[in-house]
């Protein structure tokens, strides 16, 4: 190690893989539906773009996280986003990119993709 | 990139409860799944709550399990890692509210604590060096080396307030400068890592959990010293820290953390192991230096202090384990940010190994000041069976016991001292009722006979007899005056022993004996153990109006000292007895009596 820069390199390509083991109350939740239902309709291959694109962003307060079946199964892939203070937002047939999407537009500029949304594909 | 991380505690707790088998199911059922390239399992130090173990953490939902079973693994993997459904059977219990699963830093156990020198264990990869950078690791030494003077250091850990956590409380800015002051053309920095007071473990866990903070702090060490060389002195009884270490160094080398020109800066600092063998007296300075030299670890008189004439003839420090890993952070955050916590002449926090009559047996780190009622009652989760406190011991075999009427003493240094006791290196054993007080001086007074080193007469010669009094106490044959003389033999041994271990063996002894007196005297005049312990004055006897005869207690009395017929009462014969308890436990009657 002959400076801080290498240090400093390492630490921030480690950081957002150490940073998945905090614990924040305010943090905003990303939560897939990974149901066999979900898991069926592709839910893995969201989870996945979702959580390496909020490392890869850096967005130290955001968790994404698995659940069961929500009942919705004829929507799935679901995902849903909990901001603390907000109304959940509910995405439904999701795909890999529709998750960047909502991860560029919802959560680093907190506008939710509304044409996603369980009310949008009710309609 | 994995989006789930299963931590699963190494430490050696859980290992020793099975952690290694499921840490290979968990990759085995993993890899079955497909999961491998989305969950990792982390094998990390100990989280704390030992009495748990093996335990398992799964983030990003942080969703704590205990008590964790190589059967269980598969569920874990196909409900929760794969569909997202906690197993909500391994849950531990005190995280499930009524509003659903709560964090785990809100449960009595973790609620009060502040972890600093434990701030990484049970969070990170101990075997992995970008895991402990991830999380700002080396930063300080860094800093140090960059933007700080030697003299800048240690005005920074004098107004920090930091204290040697070993036992002896001296202020580590203290002991760095007067190193630093020694002119030499080789000075060294060594880790007291010979953690040898039953029922501590403070430093073992530290070294599994985050051994590079041992390493980044002696690096500092030796740049305000002046020093090229470290040594970490470990008891060889410590495989997983030793093997952790072990890579850590490399890792360590293999990154230029340690080695030559460090940063850039032209500072050169290695570090090598030593281990121990196990001795006690080798956690005392002067008898650990010695052992490092390679000739037999016996102490020898101070002064001249290791800062002066210590390791080779050479300025030295010696500074413990939890001392070390306090010292980055004190670097990184400040000396104020530091002082703030804690009490007036004890600053920071404090790592207690909890033990004995608890419920949350394990590993905790309070901030100085905290009152013994608070880490018994709400961190340690009481004590089980409803029973009630008797009295915690602190300090180990050089400490003493804290009776019930110092329940609610802020525990610092200063504090501990005036109530008789010592903060000692860390382990604190909590006796309930059930206890006989002259029964637990004996308990480390037998400890501190076999570990004495024999150099010193008034240590080899009186702790001997001083535990002949005690044995003459719990067998009934004691009078008052041998009181007297334990006080007499113990003032003696404090003035004329060598070190430490034999000017504090008498600790224990004298402060139960200030403490519990009417316990001494109940022995001694009475003939009797309050707590029903000590064998030689108990009798166990049968009651006749609830033994039914059904002979289970004389089939079983290992000594044939139980006779009588079928269906009548039976009766023990006080001279066979052995007083072994066995009757007891089987008598479905509750007919035998202990008195």
């Amino acid at each position: 190690m002959k400076s801080l820069e290498e240090l400093n390199a390492i630490r921030n390509k480690v950081r957002a893989r150490v940073d998945l083991r905090s614990e924040d109350e305010n943090q905003t939740r990303v939560v897939v539906g990974m149901a066999t239902c979900g898991i069926a309709a592709g839910a893995r291959p969201v989870l996945n773009a979702l959580a390496e694109l909020v490392a890869e962003k850096g967005l130290k307060n955001v968790a994404v996280v698995q659940t069961g079946c929500i009942g919705l199964c004829r929507f799935e892939p679901i995902v849903e986003v909990l901001e603390p203070g907000k109304e959940t937002v509910t995405y439904v047939h999701m795909t890999a990119d529709k998750a960047k999407e909502i991860v560029e537009t919802h959560l680093i500029k907190g506008q939710p993709v509304i044409k996603y949304t369980l009310s949008a594909a009710e309609k | 990139m994995y989006r789930s991380h299963v931590l699963v505690c190494g430490g050696t707790g859980c290992t020793s409860s099975g952690s290694e088998q499921i840490i290979k199911a968990l990759e085995k059922e993993i890899e079955k799944a497909g999961l491998a390239e989305e969950v990792c399992v982390v094998r990390t130090g100990c989280h704390g709550l030992c009495a748990l173990g093996p335990i398992m953490i799964v983030y990003p939902e942080a969703t704590f399990y205990s008590m964790v079973k190589v059967e269980d693994v598969p569920e874990i993997v196909s409900e929760h890692l794969l569909k997202g459904r906690v197993v909500s059977r391994l849950v531990y219990d005190e995280t499930i509210t009524e509003k659903g699963i709560q964090s785990l830093n809100e449960t009595d156990f973790y609620k009060k604590q502040h972890r600093i020198a434990l701030r990484n264990c049970g969070v990170i990869n101990p075997e992995d060096i970008e895991e402990y950078i991830g999380r700002d690791g080396y930063q300080a030494l860094a800093k140090v080396l960059k933007e700080m003077t030697p003299d800048d250091v240690v005005k920074c850990l004098l107004d920090s307030g930091l204290r040697g956590r070993g036992g002896g409380g001296f202020p580590t800015g203290r002991k760095w400068q007067l190193a630093m002051g020694n002119q030499a053309d080789q000075k060294y920095v060594c880790c007291n890592a010979d953690e040898g007071d039953p029922g501590a473990f403070m430093d073992r866990s530290v070294l599994e959990g985050d051994p590079h903070v041992v390493l980044e702090a002696m690096a500092i060490a030796g740049y305000v010293i002046g020093a090229s060389q470290g040594y970490i002195y470990v008891r060889a009884e410590y495989p997983i820290a030793v093997e952790r270490l072990k890579i850590a160094i490399n890792q360590a080398r293999e990154y230029g953390l340690l080695g030559k020109d460090i940063f850039g800066s032209g500072f050169d600092f290695d570090i090598d192991l030593r281990l121990g063998a196990g001795a006690f007296v080798c956690g005392e300075e002067t008898a650990l230096m010695t052992s490092i030299e390679g000739k037999r670890g016996e102490p020898h008189p101070r002064p001249p202090y290791p800062a002066v004439k210590g390791l080779f003839e050479k300025p030295t420090i010696l500074n413990n384990v939890e001392t070390f890993a306090n010292i980055p952070q004190i670097i990184l955050n400040g000396a104020e940010w530091f002082a703030s916590m804690g009490t007036e002449k004890s600053k920071g926090t404090k790592v207690f190994a909890l033990g004995g009559k608890v419920k949350n047996v394990g590993l905790v780190e309070i901030p100085m000041g905290t009152t013994l009622r608070e880490i018994v009652e709400e961190i340690g989760g009481g004590i089980p069976n409803g029973k009630k406190f008797k009295a915690a011991q602190t300090g180990g075999p050089s400490g003493g016991c804290i009776s019930a009427e110092n329940y609610d003493v802020p525990i610092d240094y200063d504090n501990l001292i005036a109530i008789g006791s010592m903060m000692g290196s860390g382990g604190l054993i909590v006796m309930d009722e059930d206890t006989c007080m002259v029964d637990i001086a004996k308990f480390f007074l037998e400890f501190t006979v076999d570990e004495s080193c024999g150099k010193c007469t008034p240590c080899r010669i009186g702790t001997t007899r001083l535990l002949e009094l005690l044995n003459k106490i719990t067998e009934g044959k004691a009078t008052m005056e041998d009181l007297d003389k334990i006080e007499e033999l113990a003032e003696y041994m404090k003035q004329n022993s060598l070190c430490a271990l034999g000017q504090t063996a008498a600790n224990p002894v004298l402060s139960t004996l200030k403490n519990f007196r009417e316990e001494y005297i109940a022995h001694i005049v009475d003939k009797r153990c309050p707590a029903g312990v000590c064998k030689s004055l108990l009798s166990y006897s049968i009651d006749p109006d609830k033994c039914k005869g059904c002979t289970l207690c004389a089939k079983n009395c290992p000594a044939g000292a139980i006779s009588g017929e079928r269906k009548e009462p039976h009766v023990i014969d006080q001279s066979k007895c052995v007083k072994c308890g066995v009757c007891m436990t089987k008598c479905k009657f509750g007919a035998i009596e202990k008195k």
